[in-house]
């Protein structure tokens, strides 16, 4: 059969339009989702809390941002400062998006203030309105991949493979997320935000997108001063030439799978990873797991996936791997309504609930 | 107002919280680390999710679906996303059974 080169029908993404209103009266609006089953006094071992590994994990990543920061503003000027702006760029622009997720959630440490602290520094090097986000992800929880409710769908059909791939330096992602805070900083929130915001926090996000800009004005003060792009390879930059590993492994979180069904299993991947990207990843690797049980913290999730792992499709086993299965599902999708990378599930797991997904049709094997 | 039975004593491990369903409402009845008990709505205020599977960290449940927290002694609402605090419902033991006081 030829291959069809026409591209799907561009799908309404936004939170107030037609798609909105089709998911709730769907009922794929706050749904009822499947989760495997865990004994309770189990899931309290994993829900537990605990400041111990994330201090740890703080202390290095902060401790390795000084050390490499400084040794590229050491050897600035020569090529030595390039592995040290190297490192510092992934410390900055793709830790920030795994420690603001993890502290989002609450669960990177028990004490609170902790969290906070970490999910402030984090939200302003992922250049992301700590209060807009701390919503929005709420509403990922809730609505995950629920076209016209999840505001954090990153393929959007058709996919753009050419703003996919230009999100690795990220120039056009941070370019809008500036836009964004300078609006917010202008006291301008837009329809959207204002349908996952509640109104009394709306301030909030005003005063933090004014602390935002206020340090890249100093920053953009500094280096003309300074006669020295030298303050924004510090601070703002690294936001694009670090990011490439939080789209890396962020793009293979939910990309090539189901849209609007209720079961993390059909909508999310799980992959292996080696131990440095787990570790500035914070094991979101695991991400079936954490979708289905959002209270377990990232250093529990690799004893939640031992323990579920029959329930679920098997994970990919690395991340080549996982571009491998995922890079033809979304190119096909740009052609192709309805198809989705549909996994076997192992003979151990309960099936797929069909009954909670039927709008979705299955196109598997339609081009077999 | 009336008592009503929820649970024995034994059904709730310290600092752990128990789904107790009377007259078409859902309740979570809570033992905090001291051995008292008490009662709260059963459903988060934020988006309508059964607090029951959530953890309880001293005098805070954390709600499983998006970690919004509660004071389970006062309902007030401690952590975003949740912003409207939760009913709380009189508690008392007699002979090794936890009664609520419902309407
Ligand atoms: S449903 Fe409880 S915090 Fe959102």
């Amino acid at each position: 059969m030829p291959y069809d080169q026409t591209l799907v029908e561009k799908r309404d993404y936004s939170l107030t339009g037609p798609s909105s209103r089709r998911a709730i009266e769907l009922g794929l609006a706050s749904a009822e989702w499947y989760h495997s089953e865990i004994p309770r006094k189990v899931m309290r071992e994993l829900m537990a809390r605990s400041d111990q590994p994330a201090l740890r994990d703080t202390v290095i990543w902060l401790g390795l941002l000084v050390l490499t920061g400084w040794g590229g503003v050491h050897f600035w000027g020569s090529w030595a400062c390039v592995p040290f702006f190297f490192v510092y760029g992934v410390l900055y622009g793709s830790c920030c998006d795994s420690r603001w997720h993890e502290a989002s959630h609450g669960t990177a440490f028990r004490t609170g203030w902790m969290n906070d602290v970490v999910y402030h520094i984090a939200s302003f090097m992922v250049m992301r309105n700590p209060v807009n986000w701390r919503w929005s992800h709420a509403r990922h929880h809730t609505d995950t991949i629920i076209v016209g409710r999840d505001a954090e769908i990153a393929f959007m059909h058709p996919t753009n493979i050419w703003m996919k791939l230009q999100a690795f330096i990220s120039p056009i992602d941070a370019w809008q997320s500036l836009k964004v805070l300078a609006r917010n900083a202008l006291g301008n929130m837009s329809a959207d935000e204002r349908t996952y915001i509640p109104a009394s926090e709306l301030p909030k996000a005003v005063f933090w997108a004014r602390v935002h800009m206020a340090i890249y004005l100093a920053t953009l003060l500094a280096a003309p001063w300074m006669r020295s792009i030298l303050p924004f390879m510090l601070i703002g930059l690294p936001r694009l030439y670090g990011c490439w590993h939080m789209y890396m492994t962020g793009l293979i979180q939910h990309g090539g799978l189901a849209e609007d069904v209720v079961d993390h299993r059909l909508n999310s991947r799980t992959c292996y990873m080696n131990p440095i990207s787990r570790w500035i990843y914070w094991n979101m690797n695991y991400h079936v797991e954490h979708h289905m049980f959002p209270m377990v913290p990232y250093h529990a999730l690799p004893r939640l996936h031992a323990l579920i792992k029959d329930d679920l499709p098997p994970p990919c086993r690395s991340i080549w791997a996982a571009y491998a299965e995922m890079v033809p599902a979304v190119l096909r999708q740009r052609h192709e309504k309805g198809y989705f990378l549909r996994k076997d599930l192992p003979p151990t797991a309960r099936p797929y609930r069909e009954d909670l997904h039927q709008d979705v049709p299955d196109r598997s094997g339609m081009r077999a | 107002m009336t008592w009503i039975t929820a649970c024995s004593v034994d059904d709730i491990d310290p600092e752990d919280v128990l789904r107790f369903d009377h007259g078409g409402r859902t309740y979570a009845i809570y033992r905090d680390l001291k051995g008292e008990f008490f009662a709260t709505d059963g459903l988060c205020s934020h988006e309508q999710v059964h607090l029951c599977d959530g953890l309880v960290m001293g005098d805070q449940i954390e709600c499983p679906k998006h970690n919004g927290r509660f004071n389970y002694k006062t309902g007030a609402a401690m952590r975003a996303p949740v912003c409207i605090n939760l009913k709380t419902w009189p508690t008392r033991v007699s002979d090794d059974v936890v009664e609520i006081e419902v309407i």
